[in-house]
């Protein structure tokens, strides 16, 4: 009984000094975040700059939720934030380091800090929406149709990505809008069973019809630009995501530029989305898709391209003059891509691509 | 006969060093010796952490666990002394020494679950140091914890500018092969002083 009341007695005591001493030794005077060099957000101090940033609605990429593993809140910091920490070593590279890349989330605000970011993630905001579909695609994809529910309408430009917040944790997952758009209030978006995954297995196993779900978005330069020049698309697995937004978006415009869109699987039951691209190709004489396997089984009757989509799509390049590419996949699948469009006299500023 | 502080001084840094001959406290010395700078830093929080945690957990194990007889709960005891210590710690480093919270604060946080801190303070109730002897001990052990990764670090820092390291030895590997031959080293100190 004594020893129970002892240890009592001692967490408490510990608990209370540690109370007081937050009170007493950690109260930061004018604090406040100075973004872009325009606006002062004052904040109380102690935390780390990109809860506070979140915390004023302004949202920076991040994956991890704040625990430093991700490397994707890189912002600019002008000063305030000390030298750079052992913990942001490994995302940050010398050429970074040298224009001021820190990782917000491992910069604590204990004063004046001024930072920099870019126009296009001031856009993004947090919105609700509600699952209305969610259907098997292949054997480890869903499709996954959210019905937004937020007043305010979801603005994005086709390609871009949004960050989908797991429920229960500090945690966000990015995934690519896979619809144009002009489909207003409505988005899709395609996410695959990865092995351990926390959002992909959330999606999988446990998210239902009429659940809710917060993400935030939209990010990303990747996305369509405006120019009249002939397009090409590769995409290998979920990179069809963005691919879709934006050939759908064209479609809506009645394709005026030419569209050849390859897209590679390894066999047939990793392929998705076949109808839907074949009725485009059908409609618009200027769209063209190829679909390839690169390790197709007899079983799978495949009289289509055989080979890795970037072999496919060299035999094709030639029919197009003045290519603008949008690459999406794996990131051996982009660089063998981007090497092929370099041969093929592609200026690298004309070539867009999104790793994942 | 009660042993000299000194000795226990002595045997702490060297011929019982707590990384080295106990293999306690691995972790960090694998991860953070990638530099000398940090090394040390590292280094020194854990030697003014383990001073401190030990003496405090030397008064409460005395004068209260003991008097009580919760002897018992001092593994959960020591652990949550030693998690607010460092807290605190971290609190009055960062209001009065903004300075060294950069060079060492990081690491603050990661010493509070180091397996070391905890050793000092079972091993003093273990061996019945006084508490001289176990400030001493405590000392001794985080100089001779700071020694071993400083040497590592250093010898990490020379290996990287020859290179060549096979690939599946770089990094943690080449680490365990260093400490395991700075504790062969360590060895040839053990007629020096004996504790046991």
């Amino acid at each position: 009984m004594t020893t129970f009341l002892i240890i009592d007695t001692i967490i408490f005591c510990v608990a209370l000094i540690l109370l007081v001493a937050q009170k007493y030794l950690l109260n930061f005077k004018d604090c406040s975040i100075r973004l872009n060099n325009e606006k002062d957000i004052q904040v109380e101090g102690g935390n780390n700059l990109l809860n506070y940033l979140n915390k004023n609605k302004i949202f920076i990429p991040s994956a991890c939720g704040g625990k430093g593993t991700c490397g994707y809140c890189k912002i600019k910091v002008i000063r305030g934030a000390g030298n750079i920490l052992p913990t942001e070593e490994p995302f940050i590279d010398r050429a970074e380091r040298k224009l001021g890349m820190r990782l917000a989330c491992q910069i604590k605000v204990r004063g004046k800090v001024e930072i920099s970011i870019p126009d296009h993630l001031l856009g993004a905001e947090e919105y609700e929406a509600e699952v209305v579909e969610l259907s098997d695609k292949t054997h480890d994809v869903k499709l996954l149709n959210l019905k937004l529910t937020s007043d305010k309408t979801f603005e994005f430009e086709p390609g871009q990505y949004v960050q989908v917040k797991i429920p229960g944790t500090d945690e966000f997952r990015a995934y690519s809008v896979a619809t144009p758009p002009y489909m207003k209030g409505h988005i899709e978006l395609i996410v695959r069973l990865v092995p351990g995954g926390l959002c992909s297995t959330y999606i999988h196993k446990a998210l239902e019809v009429g659940d809710k779900i917060t993400f935030t978005g939209p990010f990303g330069d990747f996305f369509l630009r405006e120019a009249d020049s002939d397009i090409v698309g590769i995409a290998g697995g979920c990179g069809m995501a963005p691919i879709r937004s934006i050939a759908n978006h064209l479609a809506g415009l009645g394709m005026p530029r030419r569209f050849y869109y390859f897209f590679g699987a390894r066999t047939t039951k990793d392929l998705f989305f076949m109808e839907e691209f074949t009725e485009l190709e059908k409609k618009y004489p200027n769209f063209k898709f190829i679909p390839a396997l690169s390790e197709p089984s007899p079983e799978d009757k495949w009289n289509g391209e055989v080979g890795l989509i970037t072999e496919v799509a060299e035999r094709y390049l030639d029919q197009l003059d003045k290519i603008e590419a949008y690459l999406c996949g794996p990131p051996p699948m982009i660089d063998a891509a981007q090497i092929l469009l370099a041969n093929k006299g592609v200026k690298k500023a004309n070539i867009y691509f999104d790793k994942y | 006969m009660p042993l000299h502080p000194i000795i226990i001084f002595i045997a702490a840094v060297f011929t019982h060093n707590i990384a080295l001959t106990y293999l306690l406290g691995i972790c960090p010395l694998v991860s953070m010796s990638r530099h000398l700078g940090a090394a040390f830093g590292m280094g020194l929080a854990v030697t003014i952490v383990m001073l401190i945690t030990s003496i405090a957990n030397w008064l409460l194990y005395y004068y209260v666990l003991m008097p009580t007889g919760s002897e018992i709960m001092s593994y959960l005891v020591f652990i949550i002394i030693i998690a607010s210590i460092v807290q605190l710690l971290e609190m009055v480093i960062i209001k009065y020494f903004p300075r060294l919270e950069n060079s060492f604060g990081i690491f603050l946080p990661l010493i509070t679950v180091n397996c070391a801190i905890m050793a000092i303070s079972l091993f003093m109730v273990l061996r019945t140091y006084s508490l001289f002897q176990t400030i001493l001990f405590a000392l001794g052990s985080g100089i001779g914890w700071l020694l071993a990764i400083a040497v590592i670090a250093a010898i990490r820092e020379k290996l990287k500018l020859i290179g060549d390291i096979p690939g599946g030895l770089k990094g943690a590997g080449i680490t365990m092969i260093i400490a395991g031959i700075i504790a062969l080293i360590f060895m040839g100190f053990s007629g020096v002083v004996s504790i046991q």
